[in-house]
Order: structure tokens, then C-alpha cells, then sequence
């Protein structure tokens, strides 16, 4: 009696130690990512049953401070890192980071399906989110007014926006902001006047404008084609961020998400791969 | 202190030679003695130990408020003595090495990081008109998110203040027994409701609802989100009138039914103006809660920082600006200070709206009754 009872709770025992001893990997970041990130996890673990890999989101910000606090292993990201976040990473562990590029974004600039505009120049859209073009006629649409949304101002993708579309300048203060690419997208199905940004991934029910780099260019949409060979012209990287070079089971995991098997999962998602 | 020496005071006590008792006081009977001294300290340490549990409950809660209150201001203080955190000199730190690329990729050419002005700040650039705390050249102007604040707190207080007074009215004066016992609970469980829930029923359902009736240039809008904050108000107005309407003396209604008054008429004209105080009270405190209400106006009033008249552009509010921007603020800095700011702002006026409730309550209604 008393043997099985001990013989049981060894059992147990080396259990929960053979649970602990399983290699895990932290990945915290971008919401933009937080999908592939998961759909990464899940194949990945599929397969390597002894690495457990945890995903979670909350901003690029939120990703970046915890990997320069040292509580995630990986840090997903939809921004290139600031110099003053690597200053702060070289001051705690004498490290610049390393960045990974693991997937590219084209940044769809979204229109109601029943918009008559087809295609915007890049200072057109720039105009419309500064506020100096105000109604559609004067990109080729109705006499009626733009409504604009956009993405809260923690958010990557705002800041991508406005460095590399508005050229750093400020968004009109008329821009409504929703929380999450998703809410955009909500709000611009909904809205026949409507104007928004964000991943190309997400879109459901409206469509995207086509973008010309200046006014004389032909207009790409963004796609498999455009987005892999650069024409798009609103395309980012999404990053992966690392302490140091990758050792270990990291090493195995960023290696996979590079390969061919990982790069389909982006495909899947509605990213472009890097290779 | 100095002890005086005292006195012999030969005036005071006779002595008791010279006492006309002889006999010396009888002492009163033992027994009954000894019983008052048992009976005054029974020590029983699990009373006493619930007794100061209890206690020390009530004091926790008050020094949390305490410290949330000290912690609040602490974090704003340095806005104003001009010690916001320096940002780091933006030196040109080296590239984080790559990892995994392929050189035959096309490269895509991102825009140089920009530098942000960092002037420093003043207190007087709180007051302003344009709210870019991510700008390239931030601007703290709360004046727009103070207007967002009031639009959607007045359209909610303009259609839970009626409702809401209506109801405590009916359930007070006219409900029978079966219709007042169903109503009140039914009313305070919508107070219950996650804010979340009715904020997101505001953005899927009511907005496109309200737009296609109204002909909204904006679908999210200050209407809308005051719409859905009423939904949230209502069941403060309407549980504290309702209190406030029964604790006017019955002998009111019996005097004013025994003069030939209707019932409509007892009601309109001698208890609701009784009642006025208690409910200037239930309004005080909806407006408290509209004010400070985050999750609501984060998904219903399109959260653009807009000053305008209208009562159908969108808005951002005090509270829901915290509530977007708090998570990913670079912790000290200044937008950091600012959204703390703002915090203590919404502290100071919750709490003195409440102060001005309460006083009403307290004073005013009871005095109106009691004829102190």
C-alpha cells in the first residue's frame, strides 16, 4: 500500500519535473503580430513537443520594455527599435539587440467597397491624414467629406504612418482613433466616406486603395508580388527581437520561423514572406 | 512639566476622630460587588480579535485611498516643478546587428528615425486646444478632451436625469406591489452591467442604429457614446431619487390627497419638489459616474480630440485618453506626467462632486424634513 502510494507520487514527481525541465520560450509585442506569433507557436510546438512556447501581446512599446526588463526571450515588434530603447538594452546587458526580420507587411490604406476612388498617390494620402485635402472630390470622389480613422497613438503602425507617410507630421486632429486594426476595419466597412490604415492581413468586406509612389507612377495594390518585390510603396518589415545572437532552443525556433515550413505560415496569416 | 509640591489642605476632610458617626461605614455586602467587577471586564480575545479585524479592515480601505490619492498627485508634482524626466540625449547609438537576412532580398527604405522636439515643459501648455502627445513637436491641450467630457457627460445626463427621475417617480408613487418589486431590481442590475458590454453594443449596433435615423456625418460620435453612457447612469439617478422620493413623510401625500389633489398632481407638485435635494444629489453622482466612465466612451465616441460645438462630432474624452494611451507611455516621461495629470484631474472632480452630494443629502434634505 504504502510502496504504490510512494511509487505513485514519484511517478508524479518526475512527472512534473520532466514538465518543468521542457525548454520555454517567452514571446511578448506587437498586437499586429500577436496572430502569426500564436500561429507560429502552434505549429512549432506541434512538432517539438518539448519546447512550449508562450505568445502574448500588447504593443510594440510593451514588447520592446519587457525584453530591455529581461522577461521575454522575444520580443515581436512592428517598428524598428528606437536608439534610445537600444541605449537603454546596452546599458542593462551591454547589448545592441538583434533584429530579425521574419515577415514583411504591405500597410493597405482601406476604402469602403462602395468608394468610387480606386487609386491615391502617397501625398494624397498624406494630404487626406493631415487634414489639407478634406473632401473626396479633390481625389477624384464625391463632393462629400472624408471621415478619417486610424489606430491609437501607442500603436506601431501609427507611428510607421506618420514617419513614413505623413513625413512626421501630425495626423488631423479630426482622425478618430479605434482600438486595434480590426475596429478599423469594422469602421470603414461601415462607412461609405470612410478612410483608414493598416496590416493587409486583416481585411474583411472593404478594399484597398491602390497606391502610386508620385503622381506619375503606375498604382500597385498590395499583394503576394508587389509587397515581396518592393513596389508597394507603404511596405514594413515585422521584426523579431533578440537579447544577443540566438543559442539553444531559440536559436532552433527563430531558425524555423525562417524556413521555408515557418515562411508558409506567414503567407497563411495574410503577411508576405521575407524570403 | 514641574510637579508642584502639594499643600496639606487642613481645611478640607475632618478627621475622623471627629466624625459623629462613631461607628465606622458599614461595607457593602460582598457578594453584589463581586459580581459588578465580573460582569464589567469579561475579556474575550476572539471578540476582541474580531473586533480589531474589523477595524483594521475599515482603516485599510481608508489609507488605500489615502495612498492612491498621495500617489496620484506624486506621479503629476513634477509637471509642475519642471524635474519631468530628461529624455535621453538622442546620440547616435549603432544598429542592432541582423540575424537570419537575405542578402538577395530587396530591401525596403524606411524613413530615419525623426527626432522629437524636447522642449521643456510647461504647465501652461495644459491649456490648449490640440492634443499630439506622440507628435514629433508633442502638444498637451486638454481643453478638447475636457469639452469631450462634458458633451457626452450632458447628453447622458440629459436622458438618464428624466428617465431615470420618471422611473423612481412610478415605482414610488403609482407601481403596485408587483410591478415596483420587479422594476427596482431589474434597474439596478442594468448598474451591474460591464461597461465593456455596453460600449461594444454601442459600437457594433447603436451607432450604425443612430446614424441611419439621425443622418450622422460620423458614426461614432458624442451623441452616440452619451446615448450608451445614459444606459450606465440611469440606474444611479434612478436608485438614489427613489430613495430621496421615499423618505418624504407619508403625511405629505395623505395632507395633499385629503385637499382634493389627484395623485399625478400630489406627485409632480408636493413630493418631487420635497424630493428636489436627494435628487440634485442622484444627478451629482450620475454626472460623477458619466465623467469618470472609461470603457464606454473608449468604443463609442470615435476618440478624436476635437474642439467644436457640435454635440455629433466625435470626441475624446479625460478618461478614455488615460485608458488608450497609459499602456505604452515611456514610464516618467513627460506625456507619462501628463495622462497623471489628467488622473488627478478626474480625482479631484469626482471627489468634489460627490462632497456637493453628499452635503445635499445630509443637510439640506434633512433639515427640509426634520424643520431643524
Amino acid at each position: 500500500m504504502n510502496k504504490t502510494i510512494s511509487a505513485g507520487l514519484g511517478l508524479t514527481l518526475a512527472a512534473f519535473a520532466l514538465a518543468t525541465a521542457k525548454e520555454t520560450i517567452t514571446v511578448k509585442g506587437s498586437d499586429t503580430m500577436v496572430i502569426l506569433a500564436q500561429r507560429w507557436a502552434e505549429k512549432y510546438m506541434a512538432t517539438h513537443p518539448d519546447v512550449s512556447v508562450q505568445v502574448t501581446g500588447g504593443g510594440s512599446g510593451t514588447g520592446i520594455s519587457a525584453l530591455i526588463n529581461g522577461t521575454t526571450d522575444i520580443c515581436d515588434a512592428s517598428r524598428k527599435m528606437k536608439s534610445a530603447e537600444r541605449e537603454k538594452l546596452k546599458q542593462r546587458f551591454n547589448s545592441l539587440g538583434v533584429e530579425v526580420p521574419s515577415a514583411r507587411d504591405g500597410l493597405a490604406v482601406y476604402l469602403n467597397d462602395a468608394s468610387p476612388v480606386a487609386e491615391l498617390s502617397l501625398d494624397q494620402v498624406k494630404d487626406i491624414y493631415t487634414g489639407k485635402v478634406s473632401n473626396w472630390k479633390d481625389v477624384g470622389g464625391p463632393d462629400a467629406k472624408i471621415v478619417l480613422y486610424g489606430r491609437e497613438n501607442n500603436s506601431g503602425t501609427y507611428v510607421y504612418f506618420r514617419d513614413n507617410v505623413l513625413k512626421g507630421e501630425d495626423f488631423a486632429p479630426g482622425m478618430q482613433s479605434l482600438p486595434g486594426t480590426a475596429a478599423v476595419v469594422n469602421a470603414v466597412s461601415k462607412d461609405k466616406l470612410g478612410i483608414g490604415f493598416g496590416g493587409s492581413a486583416y481585411a474583411k468586406g472593404l478594399k484597398f486603395a491602390k497606391i502610386k509612389k508620385d503622381a506619375s507612377s503606375p498604382a500597385y495594390e498590395p499583394n503576394g508580388e508587389t509587397v515581396k518585390n518592393g513596389t508597394y510603396p507603404i511596405t514594413r518589415y515585422l521584426y523579431m527581437y533578440l537579447k544577443s545572437r540566438p543559442t539553444g532552443a531559440i536559436k532552433n525556433y527563430v531558425d524555423w520561423t525562417l524556413s521555408p515550413e515557418g515562411q508558409s505560415v506567414v503567407t497563411e496569416v495574410g503577411y508576405f514572406p521575407v524570403k | 512639566m514641574r510637579i508642584l509640591p502639594v499643600p496639606a489642605q487642613p481645611d478640607q476632610g475632618t478627621p475622623p476622630t471627629v466624625n459623629p458617626q462613631s461607628t465606622p461605614p458599614v461595607p457593602p455586602p460582598s457578594l453584589p460587588v463581586r459580581k459588578v467587577l465580573t460582569m464589567k471586564k469579561p475579556f474575550r480575545a476572539g471578540e476582541y480579535a474580531i473586533e480589531k479585524f474589523i477595524q483594521s479592515v475599515a482603516i485599510i480601505s481608508l489609507v488605500l485611498i489615502g495612498l492612491i490619492f498621495v500617489f496620484v498627485f506624486r506621479e503629476a508634482y513634477p509637471l509642475f516643478t519642471g524635474k519631468v524626466l530628461a529624455a535621453a540625449p538622442q546620440a547616435q547609438v549603432e544598429e542592432a546587428e541582423t540575424y537570419g537576412v537575405d542578402p538577395g532580398a530587396p530591401d525596403i527604405v524606411e524613413a530615419p528615425e525623426l527626432e522629437q522636439n524636447q522642449e521643456n515643459f510647461k504647465p501652461s501648455s495644459l491649456v490648449g486646444p490640440s492634443w499630439q502627445p506622440v507628435s514629433l513637436d508633442p502638444k498637451f491641450g486638454l481643453w478638447s478632451l475636457l469639452a469631450g467630457s462634458l458633451k457626452v457627460t450632458l447628453i447622458a445626463l440629459l436622458i438618464a436625469g428624466p428617465v431615470g427621475i420618471f422611473a423612481a417617480l412610478y415605482t414610488s408613487n403609482f407601481a403596485p406591489k408587483w410591478a415596483r418589486e420587479g422594476m427596482k431590481p431589474a434597474i439596478e442590475i442594468l448598474a451591474g452591467f460591464p461597461s465593456v458590454v455596453v460600449g461594444f453594443f454601442a459600437l457594433v449596433i447603436m451607432a450604425s442604429l443612430l446614424q441611419n435615423i439621425f443622418g450622422f456625418q460620423y458614426r461614432l460620435n458624442a451623441f452616440v457614446g452619451g446615448v450608451a453612457m445614459a444606459l450606465a447612469v440611469v440606474p444611479i439617478v434612478y436608485t438614489v431619487s427613489e430613495d430621496a422620493l421615499n423618505a418624504v413623510p407619508k403625511v405629505m401625500m395623505e395632507a395633499s390627497l385629503a385637499l382634493g389633489a389627484t395623485r399625478w398632481e400630489t406627485a409632480l407638485f408636493v413630493i418631487l419638489p420635497s424630493a428636489t435635494p436627494g435628487i440634485f444629489a442622484a444627478m451629482i453622482l450620475g454626472f460623477g459616474r458619466a465623467f469618470g466612465e472609461t470603457m464606454i466612451v473608449l468604443m463609442a465616441t470615435g476618440n478624436a480630440a476635437l474642439l467644436t460645438a457640435s454635440l455629433t462630432d466625435p470626441v475624446r474624452t479625460l478618461s478614455a485618453t488615460i485608458g488608450a494611451e497609459m499602456a505604452e507611455v515611456v514610464f516618467g516621461d513627460t506625456h507619462y506626467r501628463v495622462l497623471f495629470f489628467v488622473g488627478a484631474l478626474l480625482f479631484m472632480i469626482s471627489f468634489s462632486l460627490n462632497a456637493v452630494a453628499e452635503f445635499f443629502v445630509r443637510n439640506r434634505l434633512m433639515k427640509k424634513f426634520k424643520g431643524a
